[in-house]
């Protein structure tokens, strides 16, 4: 089976926000794998260690995105590619990186293709359909079981908290969701490994794209904090009179009751 | 002629959602002049529905209805949208950012050529620009955006926008498409139902929330009913989840939900940088936990030091006589 995942490098969760100029600043921010794409290049080894074949992890990122595909190599996935548009691409939203893909993905012959359903900074979710739409194969969003039989493809679906049993056939996109595994930390044998396996590297050249054909749908014209929250209030006394306290100030104060 | 904006609804159990309601105020916000279409697609049943989404200010109502769109899929529901898309031409599209949102938005986006701003929670207007704020970095930071090729394509996130007030004397005509849905490549075989009947985690606008000071699935019981007191609904820290205290489903944080309630209720609950990523804009925030150096109470506006299984069936008593009163 020919599975690809679809791999975004993230700010760590533990990071601290700031803002200048208008824009997130980055530097000395910690990366990791968008922990929602965790997921796919986890469920992506399980089902090839299952039916066979080859996981490649693909990325659009910069120099710096090696490091988490390194990490995804080290976990178990056979090859790597970087899209590096750094010196390309000044702007892109969630269409560019979808015509991308659409291009990268021209020539491959695909089983499966995995994605977060996620990413945890811009959070749209968008990329994982819309290449599916480009390819035209069908997609199935927050999974969190997959199996295959033949071509058959049996999953579960969250659906805010429900969830759904579908089935359907490869090729198909699906986009992971919290629950589906649990993802392995790599081995030390593993990232060993990971420095030897290839990791290729592409700029939009190599796929024929011209800048204009990538040109971004959105624009983000500003980026701010949320005011900051005061301190509230510690209520004092018995716990009696706290519990009829808080009770009245929701319903005067507050008025949210 | 006014530009058009369509709405697209949704329903779940046959009822529309409220978010459906908040998405129509907020294509009156994008085109305050515009004539708003609401969309209703189903298998049945969908005169009331489209009744109702004129009574909360759509200008008239299409339907869709087709056997196939009884379960969703972004496929059947893709036809069936974009079937309408095709008749109305529209010049503005709002949906709810739902789990059908979610999934529907970007495949129509795809096939429009047009740009998307997922999850907005407000919306202005600079000149005859409608500039959209979403939150970024699980809300630790927000980004205005633009689109600025193809129609303005929006899904907004539930409980932040207000729905308009609801006028059954508002009229409007409400006319069919015909659909003819080709094969579906994915199918729904069966729905299970692993959430508590009533309200909805996303919707809600209360959420009790439980972490590991709840010490066990027992423990979630009192809060179940402190929910249901204040018609809110139970959420859980990604700890409790992963104590298996709850259903990840109920998750709320970085990685789990993202919920905007008026009143959120954190229960032993510490407050890790990853699940304020999921509660810290509700817009009003009690913590009620034993430690009082615990990070949740330096971003709560009412805090109780205290143990949980104390204060938990008082403010159970309390709220019953509030509700009756």
């Amino acid at each position: 089976m020919n599975i690809y995942v679809l791999l975004k490098k993230t700010f760590d969760t533990e990071e601290k926000i700031v803002v200048s100029n208008g824009a997130i600043e980055e530097d000395g921010a910690e990366f990791i794998i968008n922990p929602y794409d965790e997921y796919a290049v986890e469920e992506a080894i399980k089902q090839r260690d299952e039916h066979g074949g080859e996981v490649t992890v693909v990325t659009i990122g910069d120099e710096d995105s090696e490091k988490q595909l390194r990490t995804a190599l080290a976990m178990g996935a056979d090859k790597a590619v970087l899209i590096n548009t750094e010196e390309d691409l000044e702007e892109g939203d969630q269409f560019t990186t979808a015509k991308i893909l659409e291009a990268f993905f021209e020539d491959k012959e695909v089983d499966l293709i995995l994605a977060g359903n996620v990413a945890i900074d811009e959070a749209s979710g968008q990329v994982g359909p819309r290449v599916a739409e480009l390819l035209d194969i069908p997609y199935v969003t927050t999974i969190t079981s997959l199996s295959i039989d033949g071509d058959t493809v049996n999953i579960e679906k969250d659906v805010e908290g429900d969830v759904e049993v579908i089935e359907t056939k490869l090729p198909v996109l699906v986009t992971c969701q919290q629950g589906l595994n649990e993802p392995r930390y790599p081995s030390l044998p593993g990232i060993m490994k990971a420095k030897k396996k290839p990791l290729d590297e592409l700029e939009l050249d190599d796929l024929d794209i011209d800048e204009d054909d990538v040109e971004p749908k959105t624009e983000t014209v500003d980026v701010f904090l949320p005011p900051e929250k005061e301190a509230g209030r510690v209520l004092e006394g018995e716990l009696q009179d706290q519990v009829q306290e808080l009770v009245t100030l929701l319903k005067d104060e507050a008025k949210v009751l | 002629m006014s530009d058009k904006i369509l709405v697209i609804a949704e329903t779940k159990e046959g009822e529309l959602r409220n978010v459906s309601f908040e998405a129509i105020a907020a294509a009156r916000k994008i085109k305050p002049d515009g004539e708003i279409v609401g969309v209703v697609c189903a298998d049945d049943d969908l005169e009331n529905l489209a009744q109702e989404l004129i009574y909360y200010g759509a200008d008239r109502a299409v339907t869709v209805k087709h056997e196939k769109l009884k379960s969703y899929t972004s496929e059947g529901f893709g036809q069936a949208v974009l079937a309408v898309i095709d008749q109305e031409s529209p010049d503005g599209i709002v949906m709810g950012h739902t789990s059908v949102g979610k999934d529907l938005s970007p495949k129509l986006a795809s096939k429009l050529d047009t740009g998307l701003i997922s999850d907005a929670v407000d919306i202005d207007v600079d000149g005859d620009q409608p500039v959209f704020t979403r939150p970024i970095y699980s809300g630790k930071a927000f980004e205005k955006k633009v689109i600025t090729s193809g129609l303005p394509f929006v899904t907004i996130r539930p409980n932040n926008i207000a729905a308009l007030e609801r006028d059954d004397s508002l009229t409007g005509d409400i006319s069919s498409v015909d659909v003819d849905i080709k094969d579906l490549r994915t199918i729904v075989k069966d729905v299970v139902r692993k959430t508590t009947e009533g309200v909805d985690l996303s919707e809600a606008k209360v959420v009790v929330a439980g972490g590991r000071g709840v010490k066990s699935a027992d423990g979630f019981k009192p809060l179940y009913e402190l929910a249901d007191v204040l018609g809110g609904a139970v959420g859980a820290s990604r700890g409790a989840c992963d104590a298996d205290y709850c259903d990840y489903s109920l998750q709320i944080g970085q990685t789990g939900k993202v919920v905007t309630p008026d009143l959120y209720i954190a229960v032993g609950i510490s407050g890790a940088i990853q699940h304020l990523a999921g509660m810290s804009n509700s817009k009003v925030i009690v913590a009620i936990n034993k430690d009082a150096e615990a990070n949740i109470f330096n971003i709560a506006d009412y805090g109780i030091v205290g143990d949980l299984f104390e204060v938990v069936p008082m403010l159970i008593e309390e709220f019953k006589k509030v509700a009756v009163s």
